[in-house]
């Protein structure tokens, strides 16, 4: 099934909580070699046709208006998957 | 995809005191920063030479509205000079403390304070209000105490605005995300719908602690030697988007990304941090102490020395950084949340960091205090701050703001509401009880408050949606406070100084309906623009109303905040004055809860009702009017009003007292039948005759220092003797009568899911109309969860 995948991150230059808490507890279990950890998330938008580039270009819309919050968080990519 | 910019490299163009005293004629971003020329010229005046640009970033931000009060210090001052040797007997910490310290009694004191996340809380409303939250709680806790309830005043803009829904959600689930994860139970505030905050809305937070008296903790580093150690959360670059300004001079295009303007909050890293912080009070290795919110290490480092007449020598480089990016202004202007500084002899350090290291908590030691009164920071070798700090923390600029009486306030007062047409008939009343107590504004605010945890911490005596807040200090004795707010930004608009006297007279009056003594005032007076000559009109008339209120009540202002420039488009928001009242109770099983819980008691209603529509909430909902002049405010009749029920409170005498306010007697008898779902028959004859006034007066006025008291019957003759003897108006209106089975749990009717409702409960208002409980619980409760829920 084609489908586009938005990926969205907290901003690089805000606190994120539930990165830092991941990384705190992998750090009690010994995995001292991971420095940082941060927590964004994956959104999978499905099609029963070819994706074409006007879907691509409406998903990065739909992706910075509707599925982030452009004052915290970033789109950091848009993909497709056939 | 690197969309901000990791610089690992030290900035190596510092701009030190040295490079600054050679290069005298650099320009400065002094007016991006929000400085006006002579604040730049008297900085260059106070250090005898230009500023770095890390002095400029401290500055800027301690200058500005926000930190230095400059608009409303010659106003506030009124709040510590009016007032009487009496009025201090119970205050152990005033004005100017993060927060006023009130000693309640049995070696026990709370403090309290509401503060203004206004803006932030617009542009990214869950984080905004959630570090709203998380702020405020600082504040009580850099006191010594422990937060034990935490209360929001929020006002949005008209619910059928498209934008009002994205602010609504957001700020509610940042309070109850923030509060409820930290476990402070919510146990009040306020909700109101108001197209001026339409592009502003208002989120105020109020928190309490309680401490024992030897616990209280001051923000001041005193003696030289004591380490100056940052604790908690790293610093990252939340909150510093004002200062991008600085680095875009400082830096090349290729230099730090454009920061954010907004912090992201943690509560669980709170909460690590209030328990974190409890148990080095206790172990006493702290000698002062200080929160890091608005301004930062700026504001911390300055306001510690200068509140200790010392001074302090600060190593920026051994602060802990989330973003190793950051430039020194950045990390002095930074908000990263959940960060304390605390002030520790050099002998107590080994058991400070055992103590923090056990909670998990990162710690630094920045650096040291001295003897000289100056405030020394090095980044590195290179001293990037010289500056007293006095002139940083507490001698900024003082305004003396042109003051205008407003050209149209003349027009606003003349358009009374006495013109309004009012119903003539039964039927026309009955329609426009419903329309008022369905109004977003009188619409039970459950499904804003259903979200936020009431009871957690198990202290909790009365919650919303009684009239004040009560929780219990002390588990042994029953000690515990009751806290209220109030506001009418209607009110305000038409008379400030009445607007603000009336949120006083009726804060009170809901700290006393609970049974508590009101004992402390605090205030978040939220403005427009204090460069309108006529916003400075309102402020200026407000603080007046308010100070001389206090006086009149005899009860102290404590502290509180000053939200200016609010405003939608140009227009200002009508003047919004929170104030909140605190009051004691010396055991919480002998308060008065809000609402009828047993039938056949008889209903009373104390104080006089007049004729006194101008600004009400019938005013506003039936005609969308406002104008004339608001209720008259009788403090001293608000005082005896306030002994009256605590006598009667004492010698058990009153089953039920709940205050009447916006929306009148109709809004208090529909609130008072669905508390616990008993309902009423009650009759207007005798308050129309004694008033001289008509159904609608009677129904819709908002006179001040009413309250609506049931009695057992067999306490009344004790009861009406009572009120008389101390002059109290009492007029018996109607008897309890019939109980409904309402869905929900007791005490918590929600919007009209009533269930198994096999009764008959009726709110009966003879001669105007008679509803069943569940009709009135429909109407009543499910305005709120059909606009947004």
């Amino acid at each position: 099934m084609p489908k586009i995948i938005v990926e969205v991150m907290p901003k690089a230059d805000l606190l994120d909580p539930a990165g830092k808490a991941v990384n705190n507890a992998l750090h009690r279990n010994g995995h001292s070699e991971i420095t940082n950890v941060r927590i964004g998330k994956r959104i999978e938008l499905h099609f029963d046709r070819a994706v074409t580039d006007d879907d691509i270009a409406a998903a990065t819309k739909i992706g910075e208006d509707f599925l982030s919050n452009a004052v915290i968080e970033d789109v950091v990519s848009v993909t497709v998957e056939n | 995809m690197a969309l901000f910019k990791k610089g690992s490299a030290a900035p190596s163009n510092v701009d030190t005191t040295a490079n600054a005293a050679a290069t005298p004629e650099k320009h400065q971003p002094w007016k991006e920063l929000g400085l006006k020329e002579d604040e730049y010229a008297r900085i260059r005046e106070i250090l005898g030479r230009r500023p770095t640009s890390a002095e400029l970033a401290m500055y800027s931000v301690m200058w500005s509205e926000h930190c230095s009060y400059k608009s409303s210090k010659i106003y506030l001052r009124q709040f510590g000079e009016k007032v009487t040797d009496a009025m201090r007997e119970h205050l152990m910490v005033g004005m100017g403390e993060n927060a006023g310290v009130v000693d309640i009694g049995e070696g026990w004191a709370v403090t309290f304070k509401v503060e203004s996340h206004n803006h932030p809380s617009y542009i990214e409303p869950f984080q905004g209000a959630a570090t709203g939250v998380g702020g405020i709680v600082r504040d009580i806790l850099t006191m010594g105490a422990r937060p034990i309830a935490v209360m929001d005043q929020l006002r949005f803009g008209d619910v059928s605005h498209p934008d009002t829904a994205r602010v609504v959600h957001g700020v509610v689930s940042g309070i109850s995300f923030y509060g409820n994860c930290l476990g402070l139970p919510n146990i009040g505030g306020e909700t109101v719908f108001d197209k001026v905050y339409q592009g502003n809305p208002l989120v105020n937070a109020l928190s309490v602690g309680a401490l024992r008296h030897e616990d209280l903790k001051l923000a001041k580093a005193s003696n030289p030697g004591d380490q100056v150690i940052l604790f908690g959360a790293r610093t990252g670059a939340d909150g510093i988007g004002g200062v991008s300004v600085l680095a875009s001079e400082t830096f090349d295009a290729d230099g730090p990304s454009r920061r954010p303007a907004v912090q992201v909050g943690d509560p669980f890293a709170e909460k690590v941090l209030i328990e974190c912080c409890l148990e080095l009070y206790a172990a006493g290795v702290v000698a002062g102490i200080q929160d890091l919110g608005g301004a930062g290490l700026s504001c911390a480092t300055s306001e510690l020395a200068s509140n200790g007449q010392a001074g302090m020598r600060v190593q920026l480089r051994n602060v802990l950084l989330r973003d190793e990016s950051l430039t020194p202004e950045e990390i002095l202007m930074s908000e990263s949340q959940e960060r304390m500084m605390a002030i520790v002899p050099k002998r107590d350090v080994a058991a400070f960091t055992a103590i923090v290291d056990k909670w998990e908590v990162e710690h630094s030691v920045l650096g040291e205090v001295i003897r000289e009164p100056r405030l020394y920071i090095n980044w590195g070798d290179e001293e990037i701050v010289n500056v007293p700090p006095r002139t940083v923390a507490h001698d900024g600029p003082v305004y003396e703001r042109p003051v205008a009486y407003p050209a149209w306030i003349d027009a606003l007062n003349a358009d009374s509401s006495a013109r309004l047409p009012r119903a003539v008939d039964a039927a026309a009343l009955a329609e426009q009880i419903v329309e008022v107590v369905s109004s977003p504004n009188q619409a039970s605010k459950n499904w804003i408050t259903n979200q936020y945890d009431h009871y957690v911490g198990g202290n909790t005596a009365l919650a919303m949606p009684d009239d004040g807040g009560m929780v219990r200090v002390s588990e042994e004795t029953g000690l515990g406070i009751s806290i209220a707010t109030d506001a009418n930004g209607r009110y305000g608009q038409l008379d400030p100084y009445a607007g603000a006297q009336l949120a006083l007279a009726e804060a009170y009056r809901n700290v006393a309906v609970t049974g508590a003594t009101p004992m402390a005032v605090t205030n978040c007076l939220n403005f427009g623009s204090p460069e309108n000559p006529e916003v400075m009109w309102q402020f200026k008339q407000a603080t007046a109303g308010l100070a001389d209120g206090c006086l009149a009540l005899g009860i102290p202002v404590t502290g509180g905040n000053v939200s200016f420039y609010n405003q939608t488009g140009d227009v200002a928001i009508h003047p919004t004055p929170v104030v909140g009242v605190l009051g004691v109770i010396d055991d919480v099983a002998r308060r008065i809860p809000s609402g009828w819980q047993d039938e056949g008691h008889n209903i009373y209603l104390l104080g006089t009702t007049r004729d006194e529509l101008d600004g009400s909430v019938w005013a506003g909902v039936i005609h969308d009017h406002l104008g004339g002049k608001p209720p008259v405010v009788d403090l001293a009749f608000e005082l005896s009003l306030a002994s009256a029920l605590n006598a009667a409170s004492e010698q058990g005498l009153i089953a039920s007292a709940h205050d009447l306010s916006e929306g009148g007697l109709a809004q208090a008898l529909v609130e008072s039948v669905l508390r616990f779902g008993v309902g009423a028959r009650v009759w207007l004859d005798e308050i129309k005759q004694v008033g001289g006034i008509d159904d609608t007066a009677a129904l819709f006025s908002e006179s001040t220092g009413r309250v609506l008291v049931s009695v057992g019957r067999e306490d009344d003759v004790k009861f009406v003797g009572l009120c008389e003897a101390r002059g109290i108006p009492v007029l018996r209106i109607g008897v309890t009568d019939g109980r409904a089975v309402l869905g929900g749990s007791a005490g918590s009717p929600s919007g009209g899911t009533a269930s198994g409702d096999g009764t008959d409960a009726r709110l009966e208002i003879q001669g105007v109309a008679s509803w069943s409980l569940t009709e009135l619980a429909g109407v009543h409760g499910g305005t709120l969860a059909e606009l947004f829920g």
